[in-house]
C-alpha cells in the first residue's frame, strides 16, 4: 500500500529530522508512531504528502512514486491521502458542511468550488459523513462554533470526503481529554476498519497507541528504533524510544494512604499517561459517539 | 512517576531576605545618565532656539477668535447650492476611489504577503506600496491635477493610488498573520493554488479586510476635503473658496457637514464590523 524507502529529511536550519526511515504499510494496517518531541513524527507524515518535501529517499503509494510527481500530479495523488490534524485544523469561520466539501477540492473545478456549487454526489457523501459522525445537526454551524471532538470528528469527515486510500493522522487526540481522545480513536480504528484503510498515526500517549494500532514505530532522533506489535513495548524499548525513565504503574506504593485502591496498571505500561477514569479494556463502549 | 525531592518551604536561614529589582532598560548606569542627561540637555537647547513674538501670538488671538465666532454661526443657507455640490463630488469620489483602490490593493496585498508570494514579486509589491505610503495625498493630487487637470478626476485618482498604500499593506500583514494550519489543511487535500486561497486564507482575512475597507472609505472622504483645496475637486474645493472670501458662516457649515459624514460612516462601519468578525 505504502511504501517508505530510506526517507531523510534535513532542514534548511540544519536540523537532520529524518534519516533513513523505511518501512512498508500493507492495506488495511494502522501503525502508530511513537516518539519523543522533535524525533520527527510529523516531519514523516508530512514528508508522505509532500507538505514537506523530503530531502532524500522515495515514497510508493501502491505503484505511483510520490517523490517524483510534478505539482498537478501530487495534487491529484493528495486526494488519495486524507489527513486529520493535531488541533483539528479546520478552516474556522467556514461552515462545517463547507469544510467537509473542501475535502472535494481536488476533484471540482476551481470555479464550482468558488461559488460552492459541488456536485450532488458530493453533496449526498458529505451528508451521510456528516451522519456517520454523528454531527448531521450540526451542518450549517461554523467551524469554530463546536467542541474540540465535534471539531475533530468534522476533520475525520474531511479526510473521509476525499474517498482517500491512506489516513496520514498527526497527533489526533493532542488537545482532546481522555475521554473524547478514545472516543475518536475508536472513531478512526472503526472508519479505517470499514474502509480497509491504512493509517499512519502519529500519538504521543503511549496507552492509546497499545490500544488502537496494530503495529508500533518507535522514533527517535528520526530512526526507526522499534517496529512491531504494540505487546513488544516493553519497558526496555521504551527506554531505547524515550530515554530512561522509570516506566513501572503510575505510583510508588506506600506512597499514598492505605486503603486508597490504586487502578492497576498493566505490567509494563507507562506510568504518568494522561488521567481520567480508565474505560474497562473491551472495545465495547460503542454508541458513544 | 518520581518527582524530584520537594523543595523547602522555607527559605535557608541565612539572614536578610533575597531582594528583587526589575533589572533596568540600560543595564550600564553611565550609559543609562548619558542617555537621560543628554535627552533633557537637547530638550533646553530645542525650547531656547525657540523665537516666539508675544506680540504676534497677541494679534492672532484676536483674530483667532473673529473666526471662532464665525464658526459658533454656522452658515447653512447662503451658499447650499454649492455646499451641496462639493459634498456630492466628494463623497462620489471617495466612493469610487475606494471601490477602485480596492480592486487594487487586493492582487498587491497577494504579492506582498511572504507566505503567499516568492522573493521577488514580494518586493516588487512592497515597494509599491511603499512608494504610495510615502508620497503624502496632497503631493499626489498636485501631481494628478497638473496631468489630468482640476476636478474630481484627479482627486479619484489620488485617492484611489492611496488607498493602495494603505489597504495593501495592512491586508497583507493580516494575510501573512493567518494561521497557517488551516491552510495547510486545504493544501492536504489536494486543492489548486486558488482553492487555497478561497478556502483556506480568504475567511481568516475577510472580516479584517471589510474593516479596513471601510475606514478607508471614511479617510478618503475626509482626504478629499484636503485635496480639493490643491484642486482636485470636491468639498475641500468648496471650503477653500469659503474660506477666501472671509465667508467663515459658510465654512463652519462645511467642517459641521465633514464630521457628520464621518460619524456616520463611524456608525455604520462599527456596525459592519460587529457583524462579520
Amino acid at each position: 500500500m505504502l511504501r517508505i524507502e530510506s526517507l531523510s529529511k534535513r532542514y534548511r536550519t540544519g536540523d537532520q529530522a529524518l534519516a533513513e526511515v523505511s518501512f512498508e504499510v500493507p492495506a488495511g494496517q494502522m501503525v502508530g508512531l511513537i516518539g519523543p518531541s522533535g524525533a520527527g513524527k510529523s516531519t514523516l507524515i508530512r514528508c508522505v504528502n509532500r507538505l514537506v518535501e523530503p530531502s532524500a529517499g522515495r515514497v510508493w503509494l501502491k505503484d505511483l512514486e510520490l517523490t517524483r510527481l510534478g505539482r498537478r500530479g501530487l495534487r491529484q495523488a493528495r486526494r488519495r491521502m486524507g489527513m486529520i490534524f493535531q488541533e483539528y485544523a479546520l478552516v474556522e469561520r467556514l461552515t462545517v458542511m463547507e469544510n467537509l466539501l473542501s475535502g472535494r477540492l481536488g476533484y471540482v473545478s476551481f470555479w464550482r468550488s468558488l461559488t460552492r456549487r459541488f456536485p450532488q454526489a458530493d453533496i449526498d457523501t458529505a451528508f451521510r459523513l456528516l451522519d456517520r459522525v454523528g454531527l448531521s445537526e450540526h451542518v450549517d454551524k461554523r467551524a469554530d462554533a463546536l467542541s474540540g471532538g465535534q471539531r475533530q470528528r468534522v476533520g475525520i469527515a474531511r479526510a473521509l470526503a476525499q474517498d482517500p486510500e491512506i489516513l496520514l493522522v498527526d497527533e489526533p487526540t493532542a488537545s482532546l481529554d481522555p475521554k473524547t481522545s478514545r472516543q475518536i480513536m475508536r472513531l478512526i480504528r472503526e472508519v479505517c476498519e470499514e474502509r480497509r484503510l491504512a493509517a499512519i498515526v502519529n500519538l504521543h500517549d503511549v496507552e492509546l497507541a497499545k490500544r488502537f494500532m496494530d503495529r508500533i514505530l518507535g522514533l527517535r532522533a528520526g530512526r526507526v528504533v522499534y517496529d512491531g506489535a504494540p505487546a513488544g513495548l516493553t519497558p526496555e524499548v521504551l527506554t531505547a524510544i524515550y530515554g530512561e525513565e522509570d516506566w513501572g504503574p503510575a505510583a510508588r506504593p506506600g506512597e499514598h494512604e492505605p486503603g486508597e485502591a490504586l487502578p492497576q496498571g498493566h505490567p509494563g505500561l507507562p506510568g504518568g499517561a494522561p488521567g481520567g477514569p480508565r474505560p474497562p479494556d473491551s472495545d465495547a463502549v460503542a454508541g458513544a459517539l | 512517576m518520581p518527582e524530584p525531592a520537594s523543595i523547602p518551604a522555607v527559605p535557608p536561614a541565612s539572614g536578610s531576605p533575597r531582594t528583587w529589582r526589575r533589572p533596568p532598560l540600560v543595564a550600564d548606569w553611565r550609559l543609562r545618565w548619558l542617555l537621560i542627561l543628554g535627552a533633557l540637555g537637547y530638550l533646553t537647547l530645542a525650547i531656547a532656539s525657540l523665537d516666539l513674538d508675544w506680540a504676534r501670538i497677541g494679534e492672532g488671538w484676536a483674530r483667532g477668535l473673529r473666526l471662532l465666532s464665525g464658526f459658533l454661526s454656522p452658515d447653512f443657507t447662503s451658499r447650499w447650492e454649492d455646499i451641496q455640490a462639493g459634498l456630492l463630488e466628494s463623497l462620489s469620489m471617495a466612493l469610487t476611489a475606494t471601490a477602485a483602490g480596492i480592486a487594487l490593493s487586493i492582487p498587491v496585498a497577494l504579492g506582498a504577503a511572504r507566505n503567499l508570494s516568492p522573493l521577488p514579486l514580494y518586493l516588487a509589491c512592497r515597494g509599491l506600496i511603499a512608494v504610495s505610503r510615502s508620497l503624502q495625498e496632497v503631493i499626489v493630487a498636485i501631481l494628478f491635477v497638473a496631468m489630468v487637470g482640476f476636478g474630481p478626476l484627479a482627486g479619484f485618482l489620488t485617492l484611489a493610488f492611496a488607498t493602495i498604500g494603505f489597504l495593501a499593506k495592512l491586508l497583507a500583514e493580516a494575510i501573512e498573520a493567518i494561521d497557517p494550519g488551516q491552510v495547510e489543511s486545504v493544501r492536504a487535500t489536494g486543492a489548486g493554488w486558488w482553492q487555497v486561497l478561497d478556502y483556506g486564507v480568504v475567511p481568516q482575512v475577510l472580516p479584517r479586510l471589510i474593516g479596513l475597507s471601510l475606514y478607508r472609505l471614511d479617510i478618503n472622504f475626509r482626504e478629499s476635503a484636503v485635496i480639493g483645496i490643491v484642486g482636485a475637486g470636491g468639498v475641500g474645493a468648496t471650503l477653500n473658496t469659503a474660506m477666501d472670501r472671509y465667508e467663515y458662516g459658510s465654512a463652519a457649515a462645511i467642517l459641521i457637514l465633514i464630521v457628520a459624514v464621518v460619524l456616520v460612516t463611524e456608525y455604520v462601519s462599527g456596525w459592519v464590523r460587529e457583524r462579520v468578525h
